[in-house]
């Protein structure tokens, strides 16, 4: 007869042996292995086109999602064949230092200024510059992502597109350093402003029952706009980087396929991306 | 607040709907965890003992640098360990990024400090008197050592489980070693830290109690070893 331990030994044994053997295995040989940003893999646009895409070509797609100044870090290491990411200055400079080859523009989406209905600055309507200059003017709260991330930088370049300094070290400019969801929950607790893609947005505004405490204020403005592109890993500087399946992925982001499925892609009902390959 | 209930309906469907991502989660996890407390033991116990059992020149200072190690910050870990392992790193070749082996290097440095000091406090610790009656009872030098090891047993139990403890929750050696790649390098940590990002609060919270229900099972599958 078992003793009762013996039972709970078996179980515990039997427990560990089923993990170790049974894990899924998708073992493709053919592998490309990408950096993204976050918003893609949050959004959950990646894993909506992934399957078509190894559908489509037979190499399946791995991807780390990091913040924009990081996954280019990893390219620049050679630890990964292919980035998708939206920081088209650090993305130019990054091809220029012979890191990065083949940069091609897939898609956009957009930013929005966002803050409490109140509206203590009174930005409503006003145009990206107007709005950041009259938040300067009245010091009112504003959060700032603070990370390095693409949207930071985004937020840094409008704060310079104003003609005056990134107000670094003002009182009421809160940086938060996390994430978008989180700098977001931040500003409204402050009753304050702040910067994000419209895709978190949509997620934010749905988590709140459709009420959220901050409004879109700001919107529509062109220097608003957030493009995406694709940039295979210079294989002169990187022998082990995978062109040819980065290049695979590349150009079937930017074909009639991979661009349908983009332009369908919507989030709680609502579109998120639009695509522009050319 | 609502969100804490829904997790904890959302966790035993997680565990119990057999969700693929779950589970592979979980295994990654465990496989990684394993991995770095199989390391981190075998080496972490004989050294926790030589610190505790044998007086050396320096002893106090090498023990002033392991508990000084017991303050690593599991990012900084990641970020040592990635360092060497990217492909322009020094062990680049071995192609350790972005796999569980690599997870579980870092998770070695991060526990074997707590192994090797709790166990030297172990053996600190243990009743002076005993090696004189071991030696009054004839006992040889091989045979001393090992009956002192028995001894501290439940120390070293504890050791590794506080250990097993720190590896089974860090998150940042699992994101910057592993990438939180799904079906691959997504641990239970790294998907939190995931579905936190996307705002799925309840999932990750969902998440948190599958980690803590695995930690339990562990705790059962180790208590018999406390108790004759």
């Amino acid at each position: 007869m078992q003793t009762k331990k013996q039972i709970v030994v078996k179980a515990c044994v039997i427990m560990v042996l089923t993990l170790m053997i049974a894990v899924p295995a998708l073992a493709a040989d053919k592998v490309l292995m990408m950096a993204t940003t976050t918003s893609t893999d949050n959004t959950g646009l990646l894993d909506y086109l992934a399957p078509y895409f190894t559908k489509a070509t037979g190499i399946e797609l791995k991807w780390t999602s990091v913040g924009t100044g990081k996954a280019l870090k990893m390219g620049e290491n050679c630890d990964v064949d292919v980035l998708l990411v939206h920081a088209p200055s650090a993305e130019k400079v990054f091809v220029e230092k012979g890191f990065g080859v083949n940069r091609r523009e897939i898609m956009y989406n957009d930013f929005v200024i966002i803050g409490p209905e109140s509206d203590p600055a009174g930005i409503k309507g006003k145009n990206v510059v107007d709005a950041l200059g009259a938040v300067r003017a009245k010091g009112a709260v504003f959060a700032s992502r603070g990370d390095n991330s693409g949207t930071h930088k985004k937020e840094l370049s409008l704060w310079k597109a104003t003609g005056a300094a990134v107000p670094e070290k003002e009182s009421w400019y809160v940086q938060t350093g996390q994430g978008m969801l989180a700098t977001i929950n931040i500003a409204a607790e402050r009753n304050g402003y702040t910067m994000t893609d419209r895709g978190t947005y949509i997620k934010y505004a749905d988590t709140m029952k459709g009420n959220p405490p901050l409004k879109v204020l700001v919107e529509q403005d062109e220097i608003l706009l957030n493009q995406y592109s694709v940039l295979a890993i210079n294989p002169q500087r990187c022998p082990k980087a995978r062109f040819d399946l980065a290049t695979a992925f590349s150009d079937w982001m930017a074909g009639a396929e991979a661009q349908g499925l983009i332009r369908d892609f919507k989030l709680l009902g609502k579109p998120l991306f639009v695509p522009n390959a050319k | 607040m609502d969100f804490i209930f829904a997790g904890f309906i959302e966790a035993i469907h997680l565990l119990f709907g057999g969700d693929g991502q779950t589970w592979s989660a979980v295994a990654a996890t465990l496989k990684s965890s394993s991995g770095s407390m199989a390391a981190s033991l075998t080496l972490g116990i004989p050294l926790g003992f030589v610190l505790g059992y044998f007086d050396f020149p320096a002893k106090r200072q090498v023990r002033l640098l392991v508990d000084t190690a017991l303050a690593l910050p599991t990012v900084f870990i990641g970020l040592v360990v990635y360092a060497f392992i990217s492909n322009r790193g020094p062990l680049g070749e071995m192609g350790l990024l972005f796999t569980l082996t690599g997870i579980a290097i870092g998770q070695t440095i991060l526990a074997l400090p707590v192994v090797v000091a709790l166990s030297a406090t172990a053996v600190e610790s243990m009743d002076r008197h005993l090696r004189t009656l071991l030696i009054s009872l004839g006992a040889n030098r091989r045979q001393l050592l090992l009956s002192s090891l028995w001894e501290v047993r439940y120390g070293v139990l504890a050791a590794g489980l506080t250990a097993y403890g720190r590896v089974m929750t860090e998150v940042g050696i699992s994101m910057m070693v592993g990438g939180n790649i799904k079906w691959h390098t997504r641990t239970i940590t790294t998907a939190i830290a995931l579905e936190t990002g996307k705002g799925m609060f309840a999932t990750g919270i969902a998440l948190g109690l599958v980690l803590i229900a695995i930690a339990f099972g562990v705790n059962v599958c180790l208590s018999f070893l406390r108790k004759k």
